[in-house]
């Protein structure tokens, strides 16, 4: 999944529109909202400074006023200028009013901003979790578990980011200034272009120093990669570095890399500061330019102590927005690299149902016709025709990539099978034309290294179905001899399982497998070498319960145990992706092939070699 | 650092790293102070323009104050300059310190605390831990003075200027304080929340992706699917709430700004007719007095919740190693860090057990009651037993890494406690049933027991461990990069490099404790050669899983739940026919079964 710099055909960047496009789905509501509310108390802002102003201006000195005609109506609303002026606590009262009224509007702004981010950000992830599961095996087999978490986390955060802090901060800021000058240019159209004059420069400024500074915050964050790195080496390697008495050279290495790790933060700490303190200067004189002109105008006659004051505090409301915009801009790049990220697994074509999706009953026989099969390289199976009766028990044996895996992931669906590669069919229907939930609901299969959930005991047994009944999951434990093991836990089958709770070992993880896998009573039963951690006794006890508790499925066994196998209606012997043998074990073992040798190492006659 | 209690938050246990940046610290101090006099400054300034150009009508001396303005915003600038840098050179110095000096502790603790505390944690305190304090000290530090500094000073102007007035916009404080208290520890906790609901849903996106294959198998998408989208929707609430009462916050901080300006206007607007400039300055520190006020009440909170990270570190800080050299053999032989190599004997590798009885710190059982064993210089030792039986137990006594509860350890025949531990571990060769390499090109790796080794040195290691087409096979030999622990390159070769290693330091004693990871035949038939290449001429102590590999071995050591059930040579325990019999005859058939398969 490398990000080629190749250019985006138009077909890519189509699929990324309407791709955010359909994220929005459902949260667009909540931004409209969000940007009414903060254009409200954007004006809100702007209507204090005015409310003061004619306080001065026309209450306080009594000045003639030239207001707008319906302000003229609302202050004889009040009474009239002369009227106010003994009674100032209207005007007060009319501060806060504006007040509650941006204070209401700022709520709603936060509120339904994030209501929208975050439907935004469930949007991505449900998706994304949906789509990911029903991506087909191959599909994971050829992708990087870190390189899509990050995708589906920090590429999301970036979106999420861009979509509720950029595009929003953006508009706001941009409703901001636009209302200031307009009132500003009401008032006094020379000063507001003097006010004006430094920020297109402020704005500027900061987009071009942050999108610079962007790559050196990019090498110290490397660097402390690299220097947490090396302490959880540090500490995973403990015994190694105690062990060659190395503790002096560890520490010499991790405070040079600290050393260098701290230096560029020291030398980032230069152009930050300078980068901060230069900006003082500029909304500085951007406020002197005010003061000194203001006064001047005023002193002219041209203007109003009042419209100055006004003017102060629209400098004053202005200048973080101002100086915020140019990095919002320069930050906005990163989401068009991160929607690119998700956009490569959304792409991604999900698993097919078949087509003709059949649901046949699968207690029928299973058979294998000329299946050949590879995977991106060589081939992995060379012809490989068998069958098995209903109900019966199938071994088979063979080394590492014997292909005895890959017959079992072809059963499953989990590989599709080539149309002109043989077929397999159970009950005599293609698994091709059968619907591929259906068939795998009616397969268990455990792994040699299966995985468990991170939930308790209980809920990992009984995952396939949430509301099952406890006695359930108990017969299923027994059935797989975990049932003491759980008993010796703590909390019995609510211990959790996983990171957050204990480690269970190879043997009782695939114990509990077996467990899950037992509760579905699937007809179909695998055993991808599922009983390599347990000892032979529980071996012995687990295929026993199983003949008399699940006597009629159709068992397949992958074992390395003659013990194992010995009991098995048929045993294949496969060896580079060829059955070289097949028979019962009677058979097998009289045959003098592969089998007979193994068989007669295990049965202890090789015990001559060992002494 | 004898007093282990923690005063005022904690800060006490830091002050000791902030000597060092006295300068710097002077320099935030004053650059704070100096930042808040000159933020006092501007409104007074522009009440200045108001009263005095605007109105007495008159433009005279401008000039002058065009200059002192400037001068300001010029000195601001300064100060914001340099207080920055002092915050910055503090942070990072006093995280550098910490971090050195928390991970210099780490290489003397013992492996009982690795082995109580996970990795994850520890490396938390290093890391993390060091990070919030570093920031504690320098930029909430910075603010707090500077904020308390311009509340003070605003304070004190308008009482100044007009007493009445003032004490009504103060009024107004101790509420704004009351409200944002009363929020902050509502936020705070729906932050942390919030932050643990998202750590559990990039974990349930971690088991989708490493469990699809069994998530399809058992066709639960839908049931994975409901279950995740109700953790979203978990995590969308909770963000709905954090947004609420983050918004309810703002809110009332607005309010209060408004309320203070409302009052200014009300009860001082008359003095806009003959001062309008006081009133307008008025307004300014109305407006201004809150935003510090909320940042106090934040730093006040990170105060707190940086208060468990110096416990948590302390307590790193104040653990004291169980294997511990005393004072008379550092005096004597230096300790980890300056070790004294003029006055060590040369080791000849005797170790004898006597009369040892040991139980792990952590553990409540007595694994070893009156132990004794002698292994003179050369011996093979081998100790075998089913996973987790606690083969190591031997190994980690003669590495010194436990110390006997009981009874004496002797090396060549003293105390092992009589020398220092280095003086031991570097006679010691360790090489690990997961290989560990650093990160770093495979000369510095291959280096790492022996620092002085040439290229030849390298060359001969390699051919006896038969690992020379190893390297022929990596783009830039021995300079080619190895990864992050190793990981570009497969276990058996990391094996063999590890092995290799072990060669290089030329150690008196080896201990191996061997692979169970699954190799190809070709190179487990080379470590199995290189094993045999490496023990010649050395005391090794061979915990062993592949029973095959250890049937020449002088002495084997059958281990059942931690105890010693088993001695002798191969034939002798094959003709008893105990536990050691039923063990290699079960492992010779699954070997012999791979074997015949390939």
């Amino acid at each position: 999944m490398e990000n080629k710099k190749k250019k985006k055909t138009k077909e890519e960047k189509r699929f990324n529109r309407s791709l955010l496009w359909s994220f929005l789905k459902g949260c667009k509501g909540f931004f409209v909202w969000s940007m009414l509310a903060s254009a409200v108390a954007a004006l809100a802002d702007m209507v204090s400074p005015q409310i003061i102003r004619v306080a001065v201006d026309n209450v306080i000195s009594g000045q003639p006023a030239s207001l707008p005609g319906f302000a003229m109506r609302l202050v004889e609303r009040a009474g009239g200028f002369a009227y106010l002026a003994g009674h100032i606590w209207i005007l007060a009262l009319a501060i806060l009013v504006v007040a509650a009224v941006k204070a209401l509007a700022q709520y709603i702004f936060r509120v339904s901003n994030t209501k929208g981010s975050e439907t935004l950000v469930k949007n991505m992830r449900d998706r994304l979790f949906a789509h990911i599961e029903r991506l087909p095996f191959a599909w994971h087999m050829r992708h990087r578990t870190g390189d899509i978490i990050q995708r589906c986390t920090s590429d999301i955060e970036t979106l999420k980011r861009f979509v509720s802090e950029q595009m929003t901060s953006i508009f706001r800021i941009v409703v901001l200034l636009v209302l200031s000058l307009a009132f500003m240019l009401s008032m006094n159209p020379l000063l507001t272009l003097i006010a004006m004059l430094p920020v297109p420069y402020i704005i500027w400024r900061s987009f071009y120093f942050h999108r610079r500074i962007g790559e050196a915050f990019l090498d110290c964050d490397e660097n402390e990669g690299k220097l947490s790195a090396m302490a959880q080496e540090n500490l995973t390697g403990v015994r190694v570095v105690r062990a060659f008495g190395r503790e002096r050279y560890e520490k010499d290495r991790f405070e040079a890399q600290n050393a260098y790790y701290t230096g560029l933060w020291m030398k980032l700490a230069h152009p930050l500061a300078r980068f901060w303190s230069v900006g003082d200067i500029f909304s500085g004189v951007q406020i002197l330019l005010i003061v000194v002109f203001g006064s001047v105008f005023a002193v002219r006659g041209e203007m109003l102590p009042g419209e100055y004051i006004a003017f102060l505090s629209y400098g004053g409301i202005m200048t973080w927005p101002v100086r915020m915009l140019g990095r919002m801009i320069s930050e906005m790049s990163k989401a068009g690299v991160s929607i690119d990220r998700v956009s490569e697994i959304m792409r991604a074509e999900e698993e097919k149902e078949s087509e003709k999706a059949l649901t046949p009953p699968m207690d029928g026989e299973i058979r294998f016709e000329h299946v050949s099969f590879a995977y991106d390289g060589p081939e992995i199976l060379h012809d490989v025709s068998f069958s098995m009766a209903p109900g019966s028990t199938l071994g088979i044996l063979g080394g590492t990539g014997s292909g005895k895996s890959t017959m079992m992931l072809l059963l499953d669906k989990l590989y599709e099978l080539p149309a002109d590669r043989g077929t397999i069919s159970v009950g005599g229907v293609d698994i091709r034309d059968i619907s591929t939930p259906y068939l795998r609901k009616n397969i268990g299969m455990v792994l040699q290294e299966p995985y468990l959930f991170s939930r308790t005991i209980a809920e990992n047994i009984a995952i396939t179905q949430p509301d099952m009944p406890m006695e359930r999951i108990r017969e299923a434990a027994s059935a797989a001899c975990l049932d003491e093991t759980v008993e010796g836990f703590q909390k019995g089958y609510d211990t959790f399982v996983g990171e957050r709770g204990v480690t269970l070992s190879g043997g009782q993880k695939q114990r509990a497998a077996i467990a899950r896998m037992l509760t579905q009573r699937t007809p179909i039963m695998i055993f991808d070498d599922s009983l390599s951690a347990v000892d032979t006794e529980t071996d012995a006890k687990i295929r026993t319960a199983l003949e008399s508790r699940f006597g009629s499925a159709s068992i397949i066994l992958i074992s390395h145990r003659i013990t194992t196998l010995s009991k098995a209606d048929k045993i294949l012997v496969m060896d580079h992706g060829r059955i070289v043998e097949q028979g019962s074990h009677d058979e097998l073992r009289d045959a003098g092939g592969i089998y007979a040798q193994i068989c007669a190492i295990q049965s202890g006659v090789g015990e001559e070699a060992t002494a | 650092m004898k007093d282990s209690k923690l005063r005022f938050f904690g800060i006490n246990k830091v002050l000791p790293y902030l000597k060092n940046y006295k300068k710097a610290l002077f320099g935030l101090v004053a650059g704070s102070l100096a930042g808040s006099v000159v933020d006092t400054g501007v409104p007074l300034f522009q009440r200045y323009a108001l009263n005095r150009f605007i109105g007495e009508g008159t433009l005279e001396h401008i000039a002058l104050f065009v200059v002192l303005y400037l001068a300001l915003i010029l000195s601001g600038a300064l100060v914001n300059y340099y207080s920055a840098l002092c915050s910055q050179t503090i942070e990072v110095g006093v995280e550098k310190d910490l971090r050195n000096t928390a991970f210099s502790h780490l290489q003397t603790l013992s492996f009982s605390y690795f082995n109580q505390n996970s990795v994850g944690y520890i490396h938390s305190r290093v890391m993390s831990d060091t990070t919030r304090i570093g920031s504690l000290v320098s930029w909430t530090l910075l603010d707090s003075i500077w904020q308390l500094g311009y509340v003070l000073g605003a304070v004190i102007v308008m009482l100044i200027i007009n007493t009445r007035l003032a004490l009504l916009v103060i009024a107004v404080l101790p509420v704004a304080v009351l409200f944002y208290a009363l929020f902050q520890g509502k936020l705070t906790r729906a932050n942390r929340e919030i932050r643990e609901m998202n750590s559990k849903i990039t974990g349930n996106f971690n088991e989708g992706i490493t469990g699809a294959r069994t998530i399809k198998t058992l066709v639960v998408e839908d049931a994975m699917e409901k279950s995740f989208v109700a953790d979203t929707a978990e995590m969308r609430r909770k963000s709905i709430w954090a947004a609420r009462l983050r918004g309810l916050f703002a809110v009332t901080m607005n309010l209060a700004s408004s309320l203070a300006l409302a009052v200014v206007l009300w009860k001082g607007g008359v003095i806009a007719k003959t001062q309008v400039g006081t009133f307008s300055m008025f307004m300014s520190y109305a407006q201004g007095l809150m935003e510090p006020v909320r940042w106090l009440v934040d730093a006040i909170s990170d105060l707190i919740t940086t208060q468990v990270n110096i416990e948590r570190l302390t307590k790193l800080l104040n653990t004291k190693p169980d294997v511990c050299d005393s004072e008379e053999v550092v005096a004597r032989y230096g300790d980890s860090f300056e070790p004294k190599k003029e006055n060590w004997e040369p080791i000849r590798g005797d170790i004898r057990f006597e009369d040892v009885s040991f139980r792990y710190p952590d553990g409540e059982e007595t694994i070893l009651e009156h132990f004794n064993l002698d292994i003179p210089f050369g011996t093979n030792v081998a100790i075998v037993g089913e996973t987790g039986a606690g083969k190591s137990t031997l190994a980690n006594l003669i590495c010194r890494f436990y110390e006997p509860t009981a009874g004496k350890l002797l090396i060549d025949g003293r105390d092992a406690r009589e020398r220092s531990q280095l003086w031991l571990h570097s006679a010691i060769g360790y090489v690990l049933q997961t290989p560990h390499l650093f990160s770093g090109t495979v000369r510095e790796n291959l280096v790492y027991g022996n620092p002085k080794a040439t290229d030849a040195d390298i060359e001969r290691a390699l051919a006896l461990v038969s690992a020379t087409d190893v390297i022929a096979r990596l783009e830039k030999g021995l300079d080619t990069d190895v990864g992050e622990g190793g990981d570009l390159l497969s276990t058996g070769e990391k094996q063999l490099l590890s092995f290799a290693r072990a060669i290089l330091a030329d150690p008196r004693i080896l201990v191996l404790d061997e692979a169970t990871a699954s190799v190809d035949t070709i190179t487990e038939q080379k470590i199995q050669s290189a094993i045999d290449t490496v023990i010649r001429g050395r005391t090794s102590i061979v915990i062993a899983h592949r029973l095959s590999t250890i049937r020449h071995a002088d002495l084997i050591l059958l281990v059942k739940n931690g105890r010693i059930v088993e001695q002798g040579r191969h034939e002798e325990l094959m003709k008893a026919r105990g536990g050691y019999y039923r063990l290699y005859t079960r492992q010779y058939e699954d070997e012999a079964t791979s074997s015949v398969l390939g």
